[in-house]
């Protein structure tokens, strides 16, 4: 039916002085049935929300209650069990290894881009063929290794790995970035005899700031998340928040409302910059090929 | 004579001439390899060694609770796999879980960025309510999905489901695949819907409108022109997310554990099973050689799309 109404607009093109308004009618029905796919798609979120400040008694019933007294209990709970030791391995984990991409990936894609090595694209197709590789065909070893060294349930470990993880696709993301710096403000910037970290520091890092940004946010969103190398190389020490969210189903029964306080928690940073940060985050998830 | 010795000595110049440049060519290959370099070992380090391990234990039989400790047992491990039927299962899940992810939220995402590729009220609005399932934690996603959305007794899915007179389904254990494939599918079609969405925007409107000039209906002019021109996107959508998807982890570990028996593990489901809770290293490390291998051979068709989508040049 949508797609019978969109039709109408070619027909009233010809009246040429409502072009602008043309197909009005069909258009606003279009709007309403995207407004309520997208409310739709979007509601198991604001369940989620809503059941976060219910009672438990609320949040587990049937039929399920709509309208209730909101209560802040279920986060005071939450913090109460300790989240905030989770909380903060959680930063250390997603800031300091994005921190590390950066430092690594910077100089790496500009050895991509503006002044290429001889093989760079065996050495993209490498980067990108290490992104394929399942995580748990190498989890063994390093549980072994890490075991050996000391460093299980240790935060530096995640460090290390979550900076593995997100390396390739900053690489990728900063190389196009680099790419698209014109090649006459490079050699502009050598005549006038600017050596190479100035020229960095003056030239290329201010053109590629936004693609910069991009680049931290899926590094930060990948991080944060990340659930597996959690689950098996920490335990009470450096254990992040995601480990948090399934310490909270298991150990004590379901408590639905406090789970959904601590969900809404778990989720609320990489949420908001997420939404603050839209027109980067295309960009970032295609690895810099979409603009 | 002295023509002898001019050329001898010319000789020697060029020589050294050509000594200095290849010096120089050798300086400068080093001087652009420099910055690449801390990058590339550190991921070499921390990706492909511990593979090499991986090998190794791949050819032990080395299980954790048997106190008899390793042995070398060659290609045991790969035999036995073969042999497995709940290998052969989890690979069949995996297969599925990622084409059926792949395609769904693909279909889907393509629909809500044809719906917001339009001037209305809300716009923005509407598309940060769409991109938020996949910025949630999947950990919370799956927690939401398998307790608030498909609990046999309070969830909103089978209360939706009873005003419809449909009875009470329980989702996790009757249809675990479905189930997983639902939370997976919610937060993938947010990615493909903004990869189309970016594509569509990228489309030349005065051709668009040509079309439409030319009597063209929608449907037509979406097949013959919209289609092809979102070819690239709709590619790259679905090997990045293949990528991520065949991996997934998470959502299966929580909502169904791989269960009822082992209906709805996936491959690394099934391999930390066999590595975390069965302890048997030997069998875990070679399947996982056997997945790495079998990504290697997908790999290198993809990688080829891949290089196309990026117009990468050597």
């Amino acid at each position: 039916m949508a797609i019978d109404t969109a039709t109408a607009p070619a027909s009233a093109a010809g009246r040429s002085e409502k072009a602008p308004k043309r197909g009005r009618r069909p258009s606003s029905l279009l709007t309403v049935l995207t407004w309520i796919l997208a409310i739709g798609f979007f509601s198991p979120v604001i369940w989620m929300v809503m059941t976060s400040f219910k009672q438990e008694s609320a949040a587990a019933s049937n039929p399920p209650t709509f309208f209730f007294e909101p209560t802040l209990d279920q986060y005071r709970a939450v913090l109460e069990a300790g989240a905030g030791s989770y909380f903060l391995n959680s930063l250390i984990a997603t800031g300091v290894s994005t921190l590390l991409v950066i430092v690594l990936a910077v100089p790496a894609s500009y050895a991509l881009s503006i002044r290429p090595v001889k093989k760079t694209q065996d050495v993209l197709f490498f980067f990108i063929s290490t992104k394929m590789l399942p995580v748990v065909a190498v989890i063994m070893p390093i549980y072994v290794i890490a075991g050996q060294l000391k460093v299980l349930d240790n935060i530096w470990t995640l460090v290390v790995l979550y900076t593995a993880m997100n390396l390739p696709i900053a690489i990728w993301m900063m190389r196009s970035f680099f790419e698209e710096v014109p090649g006459e403000v490079l050699e502009a910037a050598q005549m006038d005899g600017a050596g190479l970290l100035k020229t960095m520091r003056t030239i290329l890092m201010p053109m590629v700031a936004p693609g910069l940004a991009a680049t931290a946010l899926i590094c930060v969103i990948f991080a944060w998340n990340e659930f597996f190398f959690a689950l098996n190389l920490t335990a009470a020490k450096a254990a992040t928040t995601p480990v948090f969210l399934v310490s909270q189903m298991t150990s004590e029964g379901l408590f639905l409302a406090k789970l959904s306080a601590a969900s809404v928690l778990a989720s609320l940073p990489v949420v908001l910059a997420g939404w603050i940060a839209q027109k980067q985050l295309v960009r970032g998830l295609s690895m810099g090929a979409v603009k | 004579m002295s023509t002898l010795v001019e050329k001898q000595q010319l000789k020697r110049h060029e020589q050294r001439q050509d000594r200095d440049r290849a010096k120089a060519a050798k300086a400068e290959g080093w001087r652009r390899r420099g910055p690449l370099l801390p990058a590339l070992i550190f991921t070499i380090i921390v990706t492909q060694l511990p593979f090499l391990f991986t090998l190794w234990y791949s050819l032990q039989n080395w299980n954790l609770l048997r106190p008899d400790g390793d042995a070398f047992v060659g290609l045991r491990n790969y035999i036995d796999i073969f042999a497995d039927s709940t290998f052969r299962q989890a690979a069949l899940n995996s297969i599925i879980f990622t084409l059926g992810c792949v395609f769904a939220a693909m279909v889907l995402g393509i629909v809500f960025a044809l719906l917001l590729d339009r001037n209305f009220k809300g716009r923005g609005f509407v598309r940060t309510l769409l991109i938020t399932p996949f910025l949630i934690m999947p950990v919370a996603s799956a927690v939401l999905w398998s307790v608030s959305m498909l609990n046999p007794s309070y969830g909103l899915f089978n209360w939706i489901l009873g005003l419809f007179g449909i009875p009470a389904v329980d989702w996790t254990s009757s249809f675990p695949v479905i189930s997983i494939l639902m939370a997976l599918v919610w937060q993938w079609t947010p990615f493909m819907m903004l990869l189309v969405l970016a594509g569509l925007q990228a489309q030349p409107k005065d051709v668009l409108e040509a079309a439409q000039m030319d009597g063209a209906g929608w449907w037509k002019t979406f097949v013959s022109i919209t289609l092809p021109q979102l070819r690239r996107y709709i590619e790259l959508g679905v090997l990045l997310g293949a990528i991520y998807v065949v991996n997934t982890f998470d959502q299966i570990y929580l909502m169904t554990a791989g269960g009822p028996g082992t209906a709805s593990a996936n491959l690394p489901f099934y391999i930390y099973q066999r590595a975390f809770l069965g302890f048997d290293i030997g069998q875990a490390a070679a399947m996982g050689v056997i997945v790495v291998i079998a990504t290697i051979i997908i790999a290198t068709f993809a990688l080829r799309l891949i290089f196309r989508s990026f117009d990468v040049k050597d």
